[in-house]
Formats: C-alpha cells, sequence, structure tokens
C-alpha cells in the first residue's frame, strides 16, 4: 500500500504527459452518445489507464490539472466542484495500481473485474457524492438538480472509463508480451 | 495548426496587471473567485463584477479575444438557469422563506419572485467569475505559473507537473492532428456515421498510438530530468520568480479587502450567504 | 593511481535484468583528461548502454547485473548516486525534444540550477553566460516551438555546461538534425573541447559525420565488446568498420573502388586531412572507366503538381508555386530543411489539406475533390515513426484495419493481407504480436497496411531516421523491391546516403519554393542548393576536387553508377 503514494521522477512525467492528454481529449474527443447533445468523455479512459500504471497521486492530480486547465481554457475559469470530483475519481482509479497483472503482459477476465469495479467506485464517489455536495457547498445549487446531474454523470464516466480504460489497458498488456516465446508460423 | 501554436493567447503586453508577478496574480484570482464564490448578496456581485470588468479594460484584452468563451459561459449559465426552474421551482422560497407569486404556469409549477431573484443573483455570481479568470490566464507567463503553485504552498512536484503539461500539451495536438490524419487516410470515420457501437473503437485508433508514443517519451523525459538533478532536494528555487514590487502589495491589498468584505457583509450584514430584499 | 585518467573500466560487465544476454561483456577501457573520444558501433552493440553506465542512468534507473569495476575521477560510480554523476558527467541526449522540459530556452538552461537551489538572481546571471557560450543568450525568452532542430540541441548544451561538469556526453548528437546542422553540430563540440579541454565523449553510428573534425580515439563496440580502440586513421584503414556494420567515408568506399590501398599514412580518417597524392592517377583511370548511364523516364506521368500554392493562415504562404511531374515507377526524394514546406507538399498529396492555388493531378486527372479516403486508395502516407500508426496489438488485424473500415468482405480482405505479408516479407510473422517485432519489422508492418489498400503512390516520411548502416540498407532495399513492383516512391528525407544511392531524382524546397528538381548528384554538388536547403556537400564531391577530377557531378554520379551494377551483380 506504501508504494501508492511513492512519487519519483517517472510518476511527475507521467502526470505531466497524462493531464496535456487529459485536457486534449477532455476539450476535443468526446464520443457522441445515442442520445442527442450528450457524449462520453474519453477522458476518463486515459485518466484511468494512467491511474492503474502509476498510482492515485498521477491519477488525481492529472484529472485535476486536465480538467482545471481544459475549463479555463473554455470557460475562462474552472467550474471547482467538478474538477476537485474529477481529481477524486483519478485518485481513486489508483487504487488499481498493483491489483493487476497488466505489467506483466496479462489483462484477462479477474483483472478487467478488478479494474472495473475499482473504477465504478470511483466514479460513483466522485459524481454521487463529492460533484453534488460540493455543488451545494459552493455554489448553492439544487439539491434534486446536482444529484440527477452527478447520477448520470456518473453512469457516463463509468461506461467512458470502462469501454476506452479496458481496451486500452488489453493493449497495454498485448505490449508486455514476452519475447522469445514465438516461434514463426 | 502550425508549429508555432501556443497554449494560450496569452500576450505580452505592458500594462500594470502584466506587470504584476505571476505569484500575486495568482493569489487574487484565487482570492476574488472565492469572494464570488461565497457571496449570494447581488449588491456585492455586482460591485465585484464592476471591479472585474474595469481590470479588464485595464489589462487591454480585447473583446475578440475573449468572444468564444462568452459564447460558451453564456449557453452554459442559460441552460443551468432552464434546468435549476424545472428541478426545483422552490429553490427561492426555500432560501428567502417566503412567497410572492406572479403567475401560475402549466404542470402546478409557479413563477415567483423569489425564484426570479435568486436565479438572478446566481446568473450575475456565475459570470463574475469568468472575466477574473481571463484576465488571469491572458496576462500571466505561462513560465511563471509553476512557480506561483509553488509559492503558494502547492508541492513543488505537483507543480513542475503543471509546468510539464503546459510545455508537452501543443505537441500532444499537433500529434494527435497527425495521428488523426493518417488514421482518416486508412478508412477511420470519426464523424456521427459510425454506428456507435464502433465509435469507442474507433477513438481508440487514434488514442493507443498517442498514448503508448506518449509513454516511451515519459521514459526519456524522466531520464533526462533524474541526469540534471530533479527531485534531489526537498525545495527547488524558479528561474522565473520575480521579486515582489509595490504594485504586488497593492494589488494583495485590494483583493484581499474585497474578499474580507464580502465575508464581512456576510456575517454581519446579511447573516448568511443571502441577501434578502423579500424581509 | 594515474592522474589523467578521468574514466576507467576494468573487466566491467553489465546484464540488463530483462536480458538474456549480458549487454557489455568484460569492456576495458580507460578515457585521459581533456581527450576527445568517439564511440561508434551498430545498434544493439552496446553503445548506449556503454553511455548510461558513464552518466549513471546504469545501474540508478535501470537496473540488471553490474560486475567489475567503473571508476569515474577515481571513485566507483555504484557507490555514488545519479545526482553526483550528473555533476561529473553531463549528457546531452538525442531527442532534443524530450531534453527540452523548460517553457523557453532560459528555463531550461536554468533546469539544474532550480533543482539546486541557487537563487533566482545568480542564476540570471549563470544561465546568461552558458547560453553565450552556445551562441543562444539573444533567444532566452523562446519557446521550443520557435527553435530549429540546433537550437534546441544548443540549448541542452548549455543546459548540461552550466553545470560546469568535467566530462561531455553525447548520445547520438546528429540523429535528429538535417546535414548542415549536424556539421554545425560537431564544429560546436570541438570549439567547446578547444576552448574548455573538457573531455568529450561522442556516441554515434554515423562515422563520417562524426570525424568532420578532429577525433583522439575512436572505440569500435559490437556484441557488448570492444572491437577496436584506435586513432581515426588507422580504423578507417581497416577493414573493421564493414565487418562490424559501419559505414565506412564515401571517400574511403571510392579509393577502394578505384583499387587504392587505404593505409593509415594517406591520413583518411577525416576528408580534411586525406593525401591523395598517391591514389590520384588510379582514381582518375577508375572513374574514366565508367561507362556514362543515360536514363530517360519514357512512362507517363502519374502524380502532378501545378503551380501550386499554399498557406495555413491566408498570410504566410508555405508552399510557392510548385510544380513538377512524377512519373510512373520513379524514386524520388524530396528534401529541405525544417519548415521548408516538406511536410506540407505530403499533406496536400494525401488531401489532409487543400491547395489555394494551381491543382495536382494523378495520371491527368485532377483530385481536388477526392476526400482523404479516396486518395488514400492512390496515394499512401507512410509515418516516420510506426508507433504513429500502430494501434492493434496483432500484424494481421494491423494490416487488415484500412480494409475493414472500408467495410470489403471479410473473404477478400484475407486474401489481400495475405499478399501485402508476402510483399512485405511478413508472412513468418503474420500470427505474431506487434509488440515482439523489431523497429524495421514494425516499420514493415506499417508499409504493409498502407500497401494493402494497393495505392500507385507510396510516400514515406524519414523512412530510416535513426537507423544504423544494416537496418537503413534493408529498409531501403525493400524499398527498391516495391518499387520495381511500379510504385512510385517518394521519399521525404534529409538524409544524403539515402538520395545519391537510391533516389535518381531529388526535389528540393526551400522557403515554400522548389529551388531544384534535379538528380542527386547534382543538387549534393550544387553549392547554391546545398546551402539554401541546409544540406551538406558529399565528400565524393571533395575528393574529386581533391583528386584534380573536373566535373564533380559527374564524379559523384559515376560512383553511384558503378555502385549500382556492383550491387546488381
Amino acid at each position: 500500500m506504501k508504494d501508492h503514494f511513492k512519487v519519483n521522477t517517472r510518476t511527475i512525467v507521467a502526470t505531466g504527459l497524462g493531464a496535456a492528454i487529459f485536457t486534449l481529449l477532455f476539450m476535443y474527443v468526446k464520443v457522441p452518445s445515442p442520445v442527442p447533445e450528450t457524449s462520453f468523455q474519453t477522458a476518463y479512459g486515459l485518466s484511468a489507464f494512467f491511474a492503474t500504471l502509476f498510482g492515485p497521486i498521477a491519477g488525481a492530480l492529472i484529472a485535476f490539472i486536465g480538467h482545471a486547465l481544459s475549463d479555463a481554457l473554455q470557460y475562462g475559469s474552472p467550474w471547482w466542484s467538478w474538477v476537485i470530483a474529477s481529481g477524486v475519481s483519478g485518485f481513486i482509479f489508483g487504487f488499481a495500481y498493483k491489483r493487476t497483472k497488466v505489467e506483466e503482459g496479462e489483462f484477462k477476465t479477474r483483472d478487467i473485474v478488478t479494474f472495473n469495479v475499482i473504477q465504478a467506485i470511483g466514479n460513483v464517489v466522485a459524481w454521487v457524492v463529492v460533484a453534488p455536495v460540493l455543488d451545494i457547498l459552493i455554489y448553492q445549487e439544487p439539491v434534486n438538480l446536482v444529484f440527477t446531474q452527478g447520477i448520470t454523470a456518473a453512469i457516463m464516466n463509468t461506461i467512458s472509463a470502462g469501454v476506452i480504460g479496458t481496451l486500452l489497458l488489453i493493449a497495454y498488456a498485448a505490449t508486455r508480451a514476452k519475447k522469445g516465446s514465438l516461434s514463426k508460423g | 495548426m502550425n508549429a508555432k501554436m501556443k497554449l494560450f493567447s496569452y500576450n505580452t503586453a505592458d500594462t500594470p496587471v502584466h506587470r504584476l508577478s505571476g505569484l500575486t496574480k495568482l493569489i487574487c484570482f484565487l482570492l476574488l473567485t472565492f469572494a464570488v464564490m461565497f457571496s449570494y448578496d447581488i449588491r456585492v456581485i455586482f460591485a465585484v463584477m464592476i471591479f472585474s470588468v474595469a481590470i479588464l479594460r485595464l489589462s487591454q484584452i480585447r473583446f475578440s479575444q475573449i468572444r468564444a468563451m462568452i459564447v460558451y459561459v453564456l449557453v452554459f449559465v442559460v441552460a443551468n438557469a432552464i434546468i435549476s426552474f424545472f428541478f426545483s421551482p422552490e429553490e427561492g422560497v426555500k432560501i428567502y422563506g417566503s412567497r410572492h407569486n406572479i403567475v401560475n404556469l402549466y404542470g402546478g409549477y409557479k413563477l415567483t419572485w423569489e425564484q426570479i431573484f435568486y436565479q438572478i443573483t446566481k446568473f450575475f455570481k456565475y459570470f463574475s467569475v469568468i472575466p477574473f479568470g481571463i484576465i488571469f490566464l491572458l496576462t500571466t507567463n505561462p513560465s511563471e505559473f509553476a512557480s506561483s503553485l509553488n509559492r503558494i504552498g502547492v508541492n513543488y512536484k505537483a507543480a513542475f507537473a503543471v509546468a510539464l503539461t503546459l510545455r508537452y500539451f501543443p505537441d500532444m495536438q499537433r500529434e494527435y492532428h497527425d495521428i488523426s490524419q493518417a488514421q482518416q487516410a486508412r478508412g477511420l470515420e470519426l464523424s456521427h456515421k459510425a454506428k456507435f457501437a464502433d465509435r469507442f473503437k474507433n477513438s481508440l485508433l487514434i488514442l493507443i498510438p498517442l498514448i503508448f508514443l506518449s509513454l516511451e517519451r515519459v521514459e526519456t523525459i524522466s531520464n533526462a530530468m533524474d541526469l540534471r538533478g530533479f527531485s534531489k532536494n526537498d525545495t527547488r528555487t524558479w528561474y522565473t520568480s520575480r521579486k515582489f514590487a509595490r504594485a504586488d502589495y497593492v494589488a494583495l491589498a485590494v483583493s484581499a479587502l474585497i474578499t474580507i468584505g464580502t465575508v464581512y457583509v456576510s456575517v454581519f450584514v446579511n447573516h448568511g450567504r443571502f441577501y434578502n430584499p423579500f424581509v | 593511481m594515474d592522474e589523467r585518467v578521468v574514466i576507467e573500466f576494468q573487466d566491467f560487465s553489465f546484464q540488463y535484468f530483462s536480458q538474456a544476454e549480458p549487454t557489455l561483456n568484460r569492456i576495458n577501457l580507460k578515457i585521459y583528461r581533456g581527450e576527445k573520444i568517439l564511440i561508434v558501433g551498430p545498434s544493439g552493440s552496446g553503445k548506449s548502454t556503454l553511455g548510461h553506465c558513464l552518466n549513471g542512468l546504469i545501474p540508478f534507473a535501470y537496473k540488471g547485473d553490474m560486475r567489475g569495476s567503473l571508476k569515474i575521477n577515481g571513485v566507483e560510480t555504484r557507490e555514488q548516486n545519479i545526482f553526483k554523476l550528473s555533476k561529473m558527467v553531463g549528457t546531452v541526449l538525442q531527442d532534443t525534444d524530450a531534453q527540452f522540459v523548460g517553457l523557453t530556452a532560459g528555463e531550461d538552461i536554468a533546469f539544474a540550477l532550480e533543482n539546486d537551489n541557487v537563487p533566482t538572481a545568480e542564476m540570471r546571471e549563470r544561465v546568461k553566460k552558458a547560453a553565450a557560450m552556445v551562441d543562444m543568450q539573444n533567444l532566452l525568452g523562446s519557446s521550443p516551438f520557435e527553435l530549429s532542430g540546433g537550437q534546441k540541441q544548443r540549448v541542452s548544451l548549455a543546459g548540461v555546461m552550466i553545470d560546469d561538469v568535467d566530462i561531455l556526453l553525447f548520445d547520438e548528437p546528429l540523429a535528429n538534425l538535417d546535414p548542415a546542422t549536424g556539421k554545425a553540430a560537431i564544429e560546436i563540440i570541438d570549439e567547446l573541447h578547444k576552448k574548455s579541454q573538457k573531455t568529450i565523449i561522442i556516441i554515434e553510428h554515423r562515422l563520417e559525420d562524426a570525424l568532420h573534425r578532429g577525433i583522439d580515439r575512436v572505440i569500435l563496440i559490437n556484441d557488448g565488446r570492444i572491437i577496436a580502440d584506435k586513432n581515426p586513421h588507422d580504423l578507417v584503414s581497416s577493414p573493421l568498420l564493414t565487418e562490424n556494420g559501419i559505414r565506412e567515408p564515401l571517400y574511403v568506399t571510392a579509393l577502394k573502388y578505384a583499387g587504392v590501398k587505404v593505409a593509415s599514412d594517406m591520413r583518411p580518417g577525416h576528408i580534411a586531412t586525406l593525401q591523395v597524392d598517391r591514389a590520384r592517377e588510379a582514381l582518375a583511370a577508375w572513374y574514366n572507366a565508367i561507362p556514362l548511364e543515360r536514363r530517360e523516364y519514357a512512362k507517363p506521368s502519374v502524380l502532378k503538381m501545378e503551380n501550386v500554392s499554399f498557406s495555413y493562415d491566408g498570410l504566410r504562404p508555405v508552399l510557392n508555386d510548385i510544380n513538377f511531374d512524377i512519373r510512373e515507377g520513379e524514386m524520388v526524394s524530396i528534401v529541405g530543411r525544417n519548415g521548408a514546406g516538406k511536410s506540407t507538399l505530403s499533406k496536400l498529396l494525401c488531401g489532409f489539406e487543400k491547395e489555394d492555388r494551381g491543382a495536382i493531378f494523378y495520371k491527368g486527372e485532377n483530385i481536388r475533390e477526392k476526400s482523404i479516403k479516396e486518395r488514400a486508395e492512390i496515394i499512401g502516407l507512410v509515418m516516420q515513426n510506426p508507433n504513429q500508426m500502430i494501434s492493434k496489438p496483432m500484424i494481421r488485424d494491423e494490416v487488415a484495419l484500412g480494409l475493414r473500415l472500408r467495410n470489403i468482405p471479410e473473404e477478400q480482405i484475407t486474401g489481400r493481407v495475405e499478399k501485402a505479408l508476402n510483399i512485405c516479407g511478413l508472412s513468418p510473422f503474420k500470427d505474431w504480436p506487434i509488440s515482439a517485432l523489431s523497429f524495421g519489422q514494425k516499420k514493415r508492418v506499417t508499409i504493409a497496411s498502407i500497401l494493402a489498400l494497393e495505392p500507385k503512390i507510396l510516400i514515406l516520411d524519414e523512412p530510416t531516421a535513426g537507423q544504423d548502416f544494416r537496418h537503413y540498407t534493408e529498409i531501403m532495399e525493400f524499398l527498391v523491391e516495391i518499387n520495381k513492383l511500379d510504385v512510385t516512391i517518394i521519399l521525404i528525407t534529409h538524409d544524403m546516403h539515402l538520395m545519391l544511392e537510391y533516389t535518381p531524382r531529388a526535389i528540393v524546397l526551400s522557403g515554400g519554393r522548389m529551388i531544384a528538381d534535379t538528380t542527386a548528384s547534382m543538387a549534393l554538388t550544387d553549392s547554391r542548393v546545398i546551402e539554401e536547403a541546409n544540406l551538406k556537400e558529399t565528400s565524393l564531391f571533395q575528393l574529386s576536387r581533391l583528386s584534380g577530377i573536373e566535373g564533380g557531378a559527374r564524379f559523384v554520379q559515376g560512383f553511384i553508377d558503378y555502385e549500382r551494377r556492383l550491387k546488381a551483380r
């Protein structure tokens, strides 16, 4: 558990680059959903992926910095309650760090389940608890409104982190496949 | 998209606002943002808003630079106002503890003065945050950002991660663009024309090369940083930090006064975050 | 102990934990204070690993089994840490974009000082001084996007010099630079060496370019062992270079073709020191015996640009009135410095951008209205780094991707994928994961994935960047094979060997204009073109001048024709 929070240069660089990609995806790369005017944020798939490889600190900072920066670029100012919630989601995603065998080149059913349980918990905590509560505390938004928004966000982001994150991790595991065990067919 | 892409349209005009140190601007931004986020008193909000627009003029920021943001925010605030009303038409009544009906609408919805007052206050409250963010973004040299964060107490490693984000964002943007074009040539369809089930898979055709290339870069960049002693000590200094001048102290004092004033009005005048004209 | 020794390897071996074999094997080497050393070796020889051992990335960042002793300034490296070592050995990495971590040049130069908690005021002074050493003092406020590759490298150099290290280590300093900038880089390193008397170690596989200025000793490494430790003249005269996959200088090859026995008393290490008196007659005789080839392309036009102009912002033209006509089955290179418009040109051809004026014709038909996807079936683009394109874990799926996205029936796909894999020599690997392939094989996969769409024209962006001689030859010979299948090949490159040896025709861009459309041998001997396009005169031309042979361009062409015939035999 202790090395979940260890931060070395590699973690910092991964955080910086991860946040840059998060910003880019958050602003430009959305997957349109079947419901009009809504779309899935691929960025949460990215933060879940990086958090699984680099731990909760990287996960939290990637989503926090990335969300704050893209809000600032688009709206001029971050919407703090949701930025913080993004950070919390990334932090919780980071608990998948070292809980799967992805670094050894394996990402099978068991690992997929572990990862998805963790990311679902992260999304529920962030969007059903943190974001609405902060919306009420900071902005005094109506209670039923913020919870409805939160539940929608939790569902959307769980799907996004689930699909994109899982597929990225499977692809990553494939690049870690052991060499030398192959023969020409 | 050309090679000289910069992250912000940060302009190097020479105004009193530009001359302030990045640290000052960061602190002022946070203080003033806190002030308008905290207060639900429309008089305070208006006062701060007038102040912020004055600073906006002082910074010589042109409307064309911020038009896109204003439109975005307008869409957001209007949408929020409509949804708020349908979700909670009685919010104003709840907050102000009185009811002045104007008209009965369909489906049992009633329009009250309290609700209108609440929503107007909220509308301006959200709008008034924006100028500070814009001023901060457009007048602060991105180079000063990380050092300022570090000096208000953010761990320097986290602050440096922010610097790296700003440094490599344009690279990522270009890389994304190039990969996306190459994959489109192979036949990738990014628009709504693709079937829903394929859309996630299609986005991965760009994400996978982009992300895996970045992971390789993480390796080389962290080697380069280790070789020049990053994270050797518990603190670090910054090439871009600036000494405070008198203007910095003045700006900080003004911002602090506004913030304290806001809190004072809430605590001692309104006895709460809301100003209640209905009593 | 000898005071003058700064680096000493004794029976030193290193094996990465992930590898089955040691990468460095019983290395014994002494480097003396103030020496200038060149370390050469093919890819995978262990030369980069040797560099990692010097700067401390081994054992502190890359783990493995380390045996024997490596002392720097008399102390064992394993008893130090990476920070202490970085105060003795300054490293300039080959990837200048990765090393440039600051938002501006000034910040990047200051990076090491910031980490040492040097006060800001002192830091500013020292940055100014370090920047002045590499002539960058006026660009301290520039962002990396405003600087050229050569300028970024100078920033990196200032960034390590600022710490006043004793030893400077350059890891493949020429890899990402165009020929003229590479030449300038070698000159800067040389002047720095003369001024500062620091110990300098350059790791490179481009021997001829690295020998542009004086070198005390060249260490040749292969298979983790030191093969030779000689002065440049002795090494170049020995057969060891070619035996170990390092390309010898072109002028040496020419001398050998002429039947001259190259010996160290001719001082052949550098073209500048070469004594040709003894070889003059043989060279002239050889050259005069080469029959002049006449090449005429009678084939029909496949790709034509007519008065094409383009600008991204409507103000600054990036391409200005470009005209050329490429014929079926040609192999052409497009050259020019960074920003000359080469990549924009390929974007126009692929339809990523649309020309503002003029027209592009494929077999006489204007293709303006063809979409990106439709153009890909005529003109395929292979990006520089295969990892920019690969998005599937399995080879077969990657090659099939373009066909699947076009909803071609699966039965047809299998056939076309097999065919493309066959052409690219990948059939034995078709069920392998891509991650198990080497860089060159990955490159073939991306080429196969483009060939599956059966384009008539293939554009390749720097296909051999960063490759050693063997891999370079492999990739290029493979492209020649594809070319024989009547696929027209356009190469965007600044590799001069590649131009000379493989593309009879070169289109040269400079500042968005086409300044030459001629043979590679003409382009590389025309001083105006060389200067405008940041190329470098080929040493063959210098050889012809040294030995008093008139008509340098013809001499160069003669060499190319001779070599081609030799290969064809």
